[in-house]
């Protein structure tokens, strides 16, 4: 009886498969055609043209640093506010909304929220001015102070991404058992080894997919840079759509979409490879 | 209860159907995009003259609209209103209605010859009536006057007084107070195209690497001393102005209305400086067309006949600062910032050196690469302090190979050219 339903569960997945087949993967494969074609003809012009821009190099840089800098920073400070909470009795629920408010904002509306903080005439000179520190407004975000500007896109980026990592991590927490902690409190593990040999451990599979989330989005930065350093700090993603809507050149923007994803690809298989999870644990 | 529901859903369903029957007169337009302007353009300037769809989009994906409704051989857009740079690759395709009939209608009643013939965009037939114009000014706080050097008239300043006037202001107050609209939407490279590039060589392509050129490069570096360097974020200069972080600006007549409009008393507005070349300066020209194949042609014409009539265009002009094609007195009781502006666009057009520099035609969709080659030049030589000859050398190639590409011949200040335009 069993043996001849073994069809159920493919006919089961196959709407989603069509669905993704016709959504994502045919848009894929016109788009690896439009980066490497030029008049329907296999070509590498626009991958020459991508990569002889006078941002290419600029772009690169910026995208890698910022996911270096933001990447490991909300990892630490979403393990910290995890094990805070979970600590916490009553009110848990309000604090973990609280702290979940940035998720509900759009990136460009989390830029514009940063960029009307550190703009010449924001809320961050006008503090500065009111306490005396400075005399006269300062800018943060001009092409001339780099490391403000770098600064001001990593704090917001960091503010505005936390959350979800939060999130997951909350999530891998609870799937903690208590015994295992009890069990050691009774053999005299402080609270350091406690999370150092206990949590951490279990809570990997959380931590993988919040860190391949979080590197791919980091890796696709791109609303928040636009508002707060809009030519100043040119991004992978930033530069394909510059090429796509203002040069309106559609083959170099593929190009760039096609490296996104090769770089994406990349740090997922890194990261899988690094933290290895027990196949006994995968969900 | 169910019969209820059932007749609901054949009562809407008949509804869905029946919708097109109220057709309207679909509007795409690039200009008047923000939600302000496009507020004006539906509830005044479009009344009574039937249901009409305003529907605004963005220039590049104006153009993607159009192709794709031309290859579908489907139309749903009745009448386009669009820069005429951006009407020229449509008209290259041969897209748009001839209007030949309105043309002669209102060259009878007012609408220079020189601006209609624009319309042509090099063909024989009209393609686009000419719908409103602008042009690119500057403006400053009354206060930044006191630091004028002596002798400087802003109506004839010349860019080594510029310079000046912008170390003695930098000098008094501790801050660049200069701003250009160099941020990612602002309309910097239109600056390099109509103001600098032809005041400095008295070309915009065949000059482009020019030694003249590398001499205004030199003066353009010395004057970004006293430039606020938030430049490179500015989209739109009223805003800067208004909130006090620069007092000299340059930027499109549109793009400097609200902040002088709010506070007229506080302002001067003037032409940009002049070069050893002369006083260079783009008008821009908005056009109304009717793709080939449109759903409501009458519609559409009845639309051109209305936005062209004098109390139209005035009420358009006061509203949102676009200027008259027609030859209409701007009337006394005009929004005081608006007059101002349109005091300068005379006094610019109306300058014994000014130097007329026309939209870029015939790049088709290469119009953003063109401006990336000023904008890229820009980048490397004043912001990122690169030897100008290199740079020259670089992005005239670049730019050579984009005149090949899309063999577009010179325009107006370049001398005219057989086959595509040469950079020199």
């Amino acid at each position: 009886m069993t043996k001849n339903r073994s069809w159920i569960p493919y006919l089961l997945i196959l709407p989603s498969v069509a669905f993704l087949a016709l959504l994502f993967i045919v848009p894929l494969l016109q788009t690896i055609w439009l980066a490497f074609s030029d008049n329907g003809v296999p070509s590498p012009a626009n991958a020459q043209r991508m990569m002889a821009d006078i941002n290419f190099a600029r772009s690169i840089k910026n995208t890698f640093l910022l996911t270096i800098a933001v990447v490991p920073v909300q990892l630490a400070i979403a393990l910290v506010m995890g094990t805070m909470v979970a600590k916490v009795g009553r009110g848990r629920e309000t604090i973990l909304w609280v702290w979940t408010i940035p998720l509900g904002i759009s990136d460009l509306a989390a830029g514009l929220v940063w960029l009307s903080i550190l703009q010449n005439s924001g809320y961050f000179n006008s503090l500065l001015l009111g306490l005396g520190i400075l005399e006269r407004q300062a800018s943060w975000l001009s092409y001339q102070t780099p490391v403000a500007l770098f600064f001001a896109i990593a704090v917001a980026e960091i503010w505005r991404g936390t959350a979800i990592v939060m999130v997951i991590i909350v999530a891998g927490l609870n799937q903690v058992p208590r015994e295992f902690k009890e069990a050691a409190e009774i053999f005299g593990a402080g609270p350091w080894t406690r999370f150092w040999r206990i949590t951490l451990p279990l809570i990997r599979p959380a931590l993988q997919s919040a860190l391949i989330l979080r590197t791919v989005l980091a890796f696709e930065v791109f609303a928040v840079v636009y508002a707060l350093g809009g030519r100043n700090f040119p991004v992978l993603v930033g530069e394909a759509y510059n090429w796509q809507n203002q040069n309106q050149n559609y083959g170099v923007a593929a190009a760039y979409a096609v490296l996104i994803m090769i770089i994406s690809l990349a740090a997922t298989l890194i990261y899988l490879k690094a933290i290895k999870v027990d196949p006994e644990r995968l969900p | 209860m169910k019969r209820l529901m059932s007749f609901g859903i054949v009562a809407s369903t008949m509804l869905a159907f029946a919708s097109p029957v109220l057709a309207q007169t679909v509007f795409v337009s690039t200009q008047l995009r923000p939600i302000e302007e496009a507020t004006v353009v539906r509830e005044e300037l479009l009344q009574d003259v039937g249901d009409v769809d305003y529907v605004v989009e963005e220039p590049p994906q104006f153009a993607v609209r159009m192709e794709a409704e031309r290859q579908a051989g489907t139309r749903t857009v009745s009448l386009v209103g669009a820069l005429h740079g951006e009407l020229s690759p449509l008209a290259d395709r041969d897209s748009l209605e001839p209007l030949d009939d309105l043309a002669k209608t209102l060259a009878a009643g007012g609408m220079p010859q020189s601006l209609l013939d624009l319309g042509k965009l090099g063909k024989s037939t009209q393609q686009y009536i000419p719908w409103m114009q602008a042009t690119y000014v500057m403006a400053a706080k009354k206060e930044a006057l006191q630091y004028l050097p002596s002798g400087a008239d802003v109506n004839t300043l010349t860019y080594d007084q510029l310079i000046e006037w912008g170390k003695k202001m930098q000098e008094a107050t501790g801050q660049p107070q200069i701003g250009f609209p160099a941020g990612p939407k602002g309309l910097m490279a239109r600056y390099f195209q109509g103001y600098f590039y032809p005041s400095f060589t008295g070309g915009v392509v065949r000059t482009f690497q020019s030694a003249d050129a590398a001499a205004g490069w030199e003066k353009l570096k010395a004057l970004w001393a006293y430039v606020n360097p938030n430049s490179t974020n500015y989209d739109f200069m009223q805003e800067p102005l208004a909130a006090g972080e620069v007092m000299v600006a340059w930027d499109h007549v549109a793009r400097l209305k609200n902040a002088i409009s709010a506070a007229p008393d506080d302002y001067v507005v003037f032409p940009a400086p002049a070069g050893p070349k002369g006083r260079g300066y783009m008008p821009v020209v908005a056009g109304l067309a009717i793709p080939k194949g449109a759903p409501d042609k009458d519609g559409a014409t009845k639309i051109i006949e209305h936005l062209v009539t004098p109390d139209v265009q005035l009420l358009t002009a006061s509203r949102v600062g676009f200027f008259p094609t027609l030859n209409v007195k701007l009337p006394e009781d005009l929004d005081p910032g608006v007059a101002l502006l349109a005091a300068a666009v005379t006094t610019t057009q109306a300058s014994k050196d000014a130097l007329i520099s026309l939209l870029p035609v015939g790049l088709g969709d290469k119009g953003g690469e063109f401006n990336k080659v000023y904008m890229d030049s820009f980048q490397r030589i004043v912001l990122q302090n690169e030897p100008i000859a290199d740079v020259l050398k670089a992005q005239g190639e670049t730019m050579a190979k984009l005149m090949t590409d899309t063999k577009a011949s010179c325009w107006a200040p370049d001398a005219k050219s057989d086959g595509p335009c040469p950079v020199e």
